[in-house]
Parts: C-alpha cells; structure tokens; sequence
C-alpha cells in the first residue's frame, strides 16, 4: 500500500463541551476517492474544516504525506496542495471562464505601468483545460462563468484546483444539487481527477454517487466513524442502512413506496 | 447589447442629440457648449471613477464630499492663515484624503459594518472637523486661496471655455481603465465584488482591495478639492457635498451594479458625461434648471432597471 496522502488518528474536535467529532481515523489515498457519508449533523462539516485546516483538532494528530501536521491556516493548507471545492462558492458568475480560471494567480505581460493581464493566454489555457475535462460547449474564455450550468462549474473549479497542482481534492457535497446528467458530468470529472493521481475527499449523502466512484468509505455519524469499508464490500442498502443510523432503510423505502 | 455600458451608451447618444435638436442656434454643440458641459462633468467625473471601483469591489463611499471641501480648506488656511507655500499644501490635502479613505477602509474591513453607513458617517465628521477647526484657527469656515502660478497652471489652466479638470479627468479614467480592466489587481476587485468567499478563497487579498480603493476614493475627493480650491481661489468646508450622491447616480447611470462584481470604466465615463449634457443642456434650453433633477432621478430609475436586465442577458447562454 502506498503510503497515505493524509491520514488522521484518533482525531477529537470540541467546541466548548459540544463533542463534534470522536476518536476520527481515516486515511486519504492518491488516486483514490474516499467517499464521507453521512446525514445532516452527522460531523461532515467539522472534518472538513479539520481537513482544509480550518480548524486545527482538539486532539489526535493530522498526518500530511507522513508527517504529523498543524495547518496553521487554510492558506497554509491550501499552500500544500490541499484544495477545497465548496457547493456553491468557488466560481464568480459575472467574471469570464479566462478571469475565473485564473483567480488569484493571474498570469502578468508587460512592465510596470503597463503591467497588465495576459488575457489571451488566460483564455486559451482555460478553455484547453475546459475541453479536457470535457465541457466541449465552452468555447470562448471570455464567456461568462453565470452562462454555465452548476455541473460546468463544479469541473470548472475541479480542473481549476488540478491545473494548479492540488495533491488533494475536498469536494463538498459537489453533486448534491445537481441533475442526474450534471451530476454524472461531475463523477466522471472526479475520475479524471484520481486518474491524475489525486486523493479525493468527496463528501457527500447521496449513496448512489458515492457508490459509483468510491473507492474507500468512511460513514460518519454524530460525530464517529461508524464504519469504514473498501469499493465492493457493502452494498447500496447496507450504506443506506448505515447513513440513516442502523434503521432500516428498506423498510422505509417500501413504505414510501406504498404511498405511491 | 450584453456589455455594462451599453445602456449608458445608448442614454448618452439619446440625450445628446435630444438637447442638440432641442437647442439649435444657441451653441450647445459649439467648441465652447461642448467644453461647459465637460467642465460640468469633469469634477464628478474624477470622484466617480474610484467610486465606481470601489461600487464594483461592493463598497459605497459617501464621504467623498466631505473630503472635497477638507482638502479644499486645508490650502485655504495653509496658504492665506498660515502664509506657508501652497505646493507642501497641495501633498498635505493628498495626504488628508489618503488618510480618510484609509480610515473608511479600515473601519469597514475591520468591523463589516456596511460601508453606507461608516461612510455616512465619515462624511459629517470629515465636514464638522473641518468646520470646528477652521474656526478654532481662523474664525471662518471659508477663506480664500494663495496660490503659485505653476499651481495655478496645473490645476486652474483654462483654454477658450475648456479647464484643465478635463485633462486630469481623462488621466484618472486612463488609470481607472487600466487598472480595472487590464491589471491584475482590476481581476481582484471584480472578484471581490462578485463572490466574496470565492476571492477569498482563491487567495485574493480581499481586505487590501477595499482598503485601497478607499484611499484612492480619498485621493481622489482631494484632487477635486485642490483643482475647485484653486481655480476658485477658495477654500470651503462645504465644497463637494453635491457630489456625495451624483457620483454614485453617474456610476450606476453608467452600468455598475449596485451589489458589486459588474461594471466598467468606460461607463462610469459615459454615466458622467450624461450628467453633463443634461446639466449644460437645460441651461442652454432656457429651461429652469430645477429641471436637472427630475431628469437625473428618472434617469437613475431607468438605470438601476436597466442593469438589472443588462445583467440577465449577460448571464443568459450566447
């Protein structure tokens, strides 16, 4: 086994007396998708903070490429290769795919006063990276990021993070208010993303996204892993049952569909 | 169609030609017509540039009238109370402005607080201070202004109708383009205006974006309190306070979106422009210029609909 990207032992985070998260272990492979169930105030959040150095745990310790770690800052982190890809921040509607793609590392032409934004480049790089990630419909960099759907966005962030050396994706519920065709257009990019060789963090409570391109799992509940378990070794119901707590999913399933 | 200036560029050609068929004979389109309303529009103009940046990086400022006038009484009362030379004067009203905008920028950034307000606030300091002190030094609230031939030049130079404002408010739109639109920093304030969290995240300095265009806002208010002071031959704490509001009317008259992110430099040119062609041209029509009012109000109704659509379309798929 190659040695993890990150990996946490028996991580706490408190805030004041609240126990958000509990005695969390979990590695982060390169080229593996570790997928993060769990329902809403299952602790998600707080991991991801802890992941992204947000916030630094109360105890345990946070290994980075097998050194034990303290981001100090998110900045830090960030610096180190981690990136975050958040639901609905990360791209700037009324900015250009060029301008957006390059955010915060502009690529500069001329000298001082004239120093300017190479736009052209910004734009050609962008829309290449586009076409690789298979968005065929953006064509021009100076289109605006507000004409493209929420998938396009999603892999346009996505390919942004990778086109500038992320080692380790966090993707924050990245499906979650997407169409089953946007939805599949992000999976697919997430794919792209492990064939390059990064580890991906997809946190999501969608067990049929997860299921179609995890390779671990790690099910969180009220703050504790409840289970963690590799590609093959539980099948859909058996999530499902994990995510909503040990109860019977099924059952519920078949009373909804009763309703029906 | 789908560009921020568009509509103001569409409101300008209108209502030039308007007061042009309007007020044929009387010279509104001469050399010299053409000049009085660019005078007219060139003081608001260089105010209204930094206040469009900062509108677009999603920051008000309302303290630029305020500032007008302190830099104005500061060359009053350096160069008439204090008999000092008026170009150390001129660097220590620059310096005042600076200072304000750096004030607003960091008490907005510090305690989020809506700059609306914080600046509204600023602005009667700014103007009670100005008139407090003037009186403790001088007794007056008003003085005139000693000035040097070289400053008289640089800032009051007049050829035929024409004032040398107009040449320092194409220089400011010159920068204001080039940084806006062409420079690194021009991507961080639309950025900043767009999706805060998003530049944040993306590793945009989102609080030296505000802070610096608040400074440049001061600096800015200054430059018109230097060239009103010296052209007057006065200074006034209450220089300016027109421009309080008309200049964030003209930016959004020229294509910025109230809520930041959008907008242009050449917009914020051409909302300016407007407002001197309606401001000249009722004059030239022989209309009461009370008019001037109803026309800029409509105008900024119009406007604020206008970008709403404007920014729908942009948004809309090619």
């Amino acid at each position: 086994m190659s040695q993890p990207l990150m990996e946490l032992r028996d991580v706490d985070k408190f805030f004041g007396s609240t126990k958000a998260l509990k005695h969390v272990s979990m590695q982060v492979e390169p080229g593996k998708i570790l997928c993060l169930l769990g329902d809403n105030g299952a602790g998600k959040s707080t991991l991801i903070k802890v992941l992204s150095g947000y916030h630094q745990p109360t105890s345990g310790t946070v290994f980075f490429e097998g050194r034990p770690t303290r981001f100090a800052t998110p900045r830090e982190a960030r610096q180190r290769g981690i990136a975050t890809v958040h639901q609905d921040i990360g791209s700037i509607p009324l900015m250009s795919v060029g301008r957006n793609f390059f955010l915060g590392a502009e690529p500069a032409k001329g000298r001082w006063p004239f120093r300017s934004i190479d736009t052209r480049l910004a734009n050609e790089v962008a829309v290449e990276q586009m076409q690789k990630f298979g968005l065929t419909r953006v064509t021009s960099g100076d289109q605006l990021v507000g004409t493209m759907s929420g998938g396009e966005r999603q892999v346009l962030a996505i390919g942004r993070a990778m086109y500038f050396g992320a080692k380790m994706l966090i993707l924050d519920e990245p499906t979650s208010a997407l169409g089953v065709k946007e939805a599949s257009m992000v999976l697919k990019m997430m794919r792209i993303a492990r064939q390059n060789g990064a580890g991906i963090v997809f946190i999501t409570h969608n067990a049929r996204h997860a299921m179609s391109v995890g390779d671990t799992f790690v099910v969180l509940i009220q703050g504790e892993v409840a289970a963690s378990f590799k590609r093959g070794e539980k099948s859909r119901e058996e999530v499902l049952n994990l995510m909503a707590g040990g109860e019977d999913m099924s059952e519920l399933e078949d009373d909804l569909e009763q309703i029906d | 169609m789908k560009r921020p200036e568009a509509g103001a560029f569409a409101a300008f050609v209108i209502t030039y030609l308007f007061f042009a068929l309007a007020t044929q004979g009387t010279g509104f389109i001469s050399v010299n017509g053409t000049a009085g309303w660019l005078n007219l529009a060139a003081e608001l103009g260089i105010v209204a540039i930094p206040v469009g940046l900062l509108m677009i990086s999603g920051e008000f400022d309302l303290s630029i009238g305020s500032t007008v006038g302190a830099s104005s009484m500061i060359l009053a009362l350096g160069t008439n109370q204090y008999g000092l030379p008026i170009w150390p004067m001129v660097f220590l009203a620059l310096a005042a402005g600076a200072t304000i905008g750096l004030a607003n920028g960091l008490a907005v950034v510090k305690t989020k607080l809506p700059s609306f307000i914080v600046t509204l606030a600023t602005n009667f300091i700014v103007i009670g201070a100005t008139m407090g002190i003037s009186r403790l030094v001088a007794n007056v609230t008003s003085s005139s202004i000693v000035a040097s031939d070289s400053a008289k030049f640089v800032f009051a130079a007049r050829w035929g109708q024409a004032n040398i404002s107009i040449l320092w408010w194409l220089l400011v739109a010159f920068i204001g383009y080039r940084i806006l639109s062409r420079s690194i920093f021009g991507n961080w304030i639309y950025a900043t205006g767009g999706n805060l969290d998003a530049a944040r995240g993306a590793g945009v300095p989102v609080q030296q974006v505000k802070i610096s265009l608040f400074i440049a806002t001061g600096l800015a208010a200054a430059l018109v309190g230097i060239l009103q002071g010296v052209q007057w031959n006065s200074g006034n704490a209450t220089y300016g306070m027109g421009f309080v509001f008309q200049a964030p009317i003209v930016v959004v008259i020229g294509g910025v979106l109230l809520t930041g992110g959008y907008g242009s430099v050449t917009g914020i040119v051409l909302g300016t422009a407007l407002f001197g062609v309606i401001s000249s041209g009722i004059f030239y029509t022989g209309w009461n210029t009370d008019w001037i009012q109803l026309f800029l109000g409509l105008l900024l109704a119009a406007a604020v609909l206008a970008n709403n659509y404007v920014r729908r379309l942009a948004l809309s798929s090619k």
